[in-house]
């Protein structure tokens, strides 16, 4: 297979090479990995494995690659790093161009100067291209919206190496099909992301976290309401919940006179425990621990979260497992981290129990990550509405299933 | 199989009122509200029910017939423009709201619902239906859904595809399916995204799950007038650069208020070159501070004389103005064309000088109407059909407009949507890999090409490839029933 190597290379200016034990996806072991530094290279690399009928799974920093099913097959790692150039930041316009390899934490740096900020906040700092591949949530969504909200333009190579863009650098646009949404949260299955055009907000004057210790579910569920129905405006609300209690934080921004009246009508709202901060607490905007390094999304309806807690509840009670909750509760999404003495076979029961209950929260379960040990026998995906046209979707983008195959829903 | 034949077949299955036939009739429903364009459809049916849509869907798939889907027809690209062979599918009479969920900020709808009626609904619970087109009072949320519209205050809300968390919808091929729900980030791919503003190319909502936004604590209102717009656009970049994020910030020339004046008499400042409308709105503590901010950076922009809504009758005036804009200009011209283009809002001195030079050049009146806090221009293209080679001249100006928000990187269209009218300008915006990947999306739902098919991408041509021609007033505007922004 020299003859592979030395066309990865001529694609990538030299930057191709064999695979290193760290080069996994979601376990899978990869065998090259090519460090495209523009599109056109990125091009060439997708050309030269349609060539030698290879599969592709595009990398960012590597921060959530073991997200998501198994790939079947991992030839070559696209390491998107050497793309991140910040392209354009139009401060005036409130919006920025940039390189998928660009680190989110660099771009926040970039951003800061005009007192800007592109409202993703996820936990795991990776970069532009993995956060919008994996459509990564943060606190800050509630006030933003989600990453596809944000993204206004994208450039992507297609799994036959044509390059494409969609959208543009303005806002309002709504000139053809919008395939950044549709490229956002598609895990690399689709094509591979090179350039993304964002949305950008100004940084507030001032920002207040409000945080009350709450121990019901119900308790929980009635201050969300309460908070939500009210004219607060919070930029986020969170929630910590373990076995031994809970505490309900939100972030109120916005400008310094404002955020000091709202403080006061926030601490009512929560109750007399509540107190505020300069500070957020320690556990904000992270995901909840878990030993095993398993990691379960869960989304709801607003009002579905109390149905929720007492799904978590029972299925900890039903395997023997623990788990730590952390969520957004206005936005409706939620990580449990598990701990416990956990097997294959009660990761799998956990999941199970609250699938059959999640009619009843209204959402979704999906297992994020977990080790290949405790993720035999475990459909991590679960059921999906529409299926048969996302499967015509990646048909149409990739028939020859090039991209990431298997690592996505319903094996796509 | 035809579709008159189709008509014989479906017309025992959905009752004969909702199969429409005779030729007359049929011509009601010849355009949308890009009302030059016309095409008389096969087939008219007026759909009740999902199983309605289905059932005819199923129909068209199975012999090969196209059909196009429509709202209240309110449309400025021609998207609902029907197809000669085909099925019109109307879906306003879904129209029921079948539940405000106030717990979890949440309505749900059938599709022929109308925009300002949901809200009106939802109002007494506190909250309301953000995006806000200016035909929101007869335009559909299906509609809505199918051209991503948006409105005077998605600068701070989002359009309609921000607002959208599920819909029902029947493919081209005739099954229903659920994309999205109440809760957010359903597993698989984001096939909202791709469906909102697909301009019905892939398929037709048929039920539409939108976020209800908790009604604002205060509202206030300015209107600021500058002697010309270069220092109106200086006031909107200050405010904007300060870090505010107004509900609203809207701009009108001088030209345009000359009309409005003649229109509905909306009593803006004398001599003004320029006005801007700027609304805040959020928690009262906020939106005080911020409102006195931004009234300073009018004032230090050259604004000579500002003007405070005191309450919503006179709030109510100072958009007035503003939203009879379009028809307005039907006093002082007898024809226009309403042009919807997007540019990087800083670039706006320098386009809006560019498109005076065009228009001094071409010896054609361009009335400016604009979003001005996202950028999005609606010049007004005025000219007189009557005499000889002023419709061509309008068009060439209205073409170079377009041009020259490609060229400051922009948009063909913010909110009108492709449509019939810009199929032609896709390929200036975007390259043929562009549009073949875009295409691909399309052969994914709709293979045989029969939803919408001539729209969006450009195709052989329809009534000649004339840009969006008004004239004189729009009927709906004229009655009174819908405004157009």
């Amino acid at each position: 297979m020299a003859d592979v190597l030395e066309d990865l290379r001529a694609a990538v200016d030299g930057q191709a090479g064999g695979a290193t034990r760290a080069d996994t996806v979601a376990g899978m072991p990869a065998r090259w990995v090519a460090r495209p530094g523009t599109t056109a290279q990125t091009s060439a690399v997708m050309r030269a494995a349609a060539a030698h009928g290879l599969t592709v799974v595009p990398r960012g920093a590597g921060t959530k690659l073991a997200w998501g099913a198994a790939p079947e097959k991992v030839d070559v790692l696209l390491d998107t790093t050497r793309m991140d150039a910040l392209v354009e930041h139009a401060a005036g316009d409130l919006i920025c161009v940039v390189g998928a390899g660009r680190p989110l934490d660099t771009l926040a740096s970039d951003l800061a100067g005009a007192g800007q900020r592109l409202g993703i906040d996820p936990a795991r700092r990776g970069t532009v291209g993995g956060a919008v591949a994996t459509a990564a949530t943060g606190p800050n969504r509630l006030h933003h919206g989600s990453v596809r909200d944000l993204v206004i333009g994208m450039t992507l190579v297609r799994a036959d190496g044509v390059v494409a863009h969609a959208g543009g650098k303005v806002v309002k646009n709504v000139a053809g099909y919008d395939l950044g949404k549709l490229l956002t949260g598609s895990f690399g299955t689709l094509g591979v992301i090179t350039e993304v055009a964002f949305r950008l907000h100004p940084a507030p004057e001032a920002q207040r976290w409000v945080s009350a210790p709450v121990d019901s579910a119900d308790g929980i569920q009635q201050r969300v309401q309460a908070v939500a129905h009210s004219q607060v405006v919070p930029s986020a609300l969170e929630l910590d919940r373990s076995g031994g209690g809970a505490t309900l934080s939100l972030l109120l921004e916005g400008t310094v006179p404002g955020v000091e009246g709202r403080t006061a009508q926030a601490l009512a709202l929560l109750g007399d425990s509540a107190g505020s901060s300069d500070e957020p607490p320690a556990w904000w905007g992270t995901e909840p621990p878990s030993e095993h390094g398993v990691l379960v999304k869960l989304t709801h309806e607003i009002s579905g979260l109390s149905r929720l807690l007492e799904a978590v509840d029972g299925a900890c009670a039903a395997t023997g497992l623990s788990a730590r909750l952390r969520g957004s509760a206005v936005v409706g999404t939620a990580l449990v981290g598990l701990d416990g003495e956990a097997t294959g076979e009660r990761v799998a029961r956990f999941v199970d129990h609250l699938r059959r209950r999640a009619s009843s929260f209204g959402g979704s379960v999906v297992v994020l990550e977990a080790p290949e040990s405790l993720k035999d026998g475990v459909d991590v995906w679960g059921p999906v509405s529409a299926l048969g046209l996302m499967r015509s979707v990646k048909h149409q983008f990739d028939p020859e299933r090039r991209l990431a195959p298997g690592r996505f829903v319903g094996g796509i | 199989m035809d579709a008159l034949a189709l008509a014989e077949q479906l017309r025992p299955v959905l009752g004969k009122d909702a199969v429409i036939t005779d030729h007359q009739r049929l011509r009601t429903y010849e355009c949308d509200g890009l009302a030059h364009y016309k095409v008389t459809p096969a087939l008219v049916v007026l759909a009740e029910s999902t199983e309605h849509v289905a059932m005819v869907v199923r129909a068209c798939a199975a012999h090969g017939i196209p059909f196009v889907a429509r709202g209240s027809g309110t449309g400025l690209s021609g998207g609902a423009l029907p197809h000669a062979e085909g099925v019109l599918i109307v879906m306003s009479k879904m129209r029921r709201i079948l539940e405000i969920d106030r717990d979890n900020q949440r309505a749900v709808v059938e599709p022929g619902v109308i925009n300002l009626q949901l809200s009106r609904e939802a109002l007494p619970q506190g909250y309301y239906y953000a995006p806000d087109p200016s035909s929101q009072q007869v335009c559909s949320i299906g509609g809505n859904v199918a051209e991503n519209s948006g409105g005077a205050h998605c600068l701070k809300y989002g359009f309609t595809a921000n607002h959208v968390t599920g819909v029902e919808f029947v493919t081209p091929s005739g099954e229903v399916v659920q994309i999205g729900g109440k809760a957010p980030d359903a597993p698989g791919y984001d096939l909202l995204g791709a469906v909102v503003g697909s301009e019905g190319t892939l398929g037709i909502a048929t039920q539409v799950t939108v976020r209800l936004t908790r009604s604002p604590e205060d509202v206030r209102t300015l209107l600021a007038a500058f002697p010309d717009t270069d220092q109106a656009g200086a006031a909107v970049s200050a405010i904007i650069g300060a870090g505010v994020i107004p509900a609203a910030v809207e701009m009108m020339d001088v030209l345009a208020i000359e009309a409005a004046e003649a229109a509905v008499q909306c009593g803006y400042p004398q001599g003004a070159g320029a006005v801007l409308i700027v609304e805040l709105d959020g928690p009262a503590v906020e939106v005080q501070h911020q409102f006195d901010e931004v009234e300073g950076y009018c004032r230090a922009n050259g604004a000579f004389e500002i003007r405070i809504a005191a309450d919503d009758v006179e709030r109510a005036l100072f958009w007035k103005g503003r939203k009879s804009a379009f028809a307005a200009v039907g006093r002082i011209s007898p024809d226009y064309i309403v042009q919807d283009g997007v540019i990087p809002r800083t670039s706006l001195p320098s386009v809006l000088r560019r498109i005076s030079q065009i228009s001094a050049e071409a010896g054609v009146r361009v009335a400016n109407v604009f979003h001005a806090g996202d950028g999005n221009l609606h010049p007004l293209v005025l000219f007189d059909d009557s005499v000889e080679g002023e419709a061509e001249r309008a068009e060439a100006v209205s073409g170079a407009i377009l041009d020259l928000c490609i060229q400051n990187g922009g948009s063909i269209t913010g909110e009108h949507g492709v449509g019939a009218d810009k199929a032609k300008y896709m390929p200036r915006m975007f390259t043929d890999d562009d549009l073949d990947t875009m295409q691909l999306l399309r052969c994914a739902f709709d293979p045989a090409s029969i939803s919408n098919p001539g729209k969006v991408f450009p195709t052989p041509r329809l009534c000649g490839e004339v840009p969006g021609r008004h004239k004189g007033v729009h009927p709906l505007a004229e009655a009174g029933i819908a405004e157009v922004f």
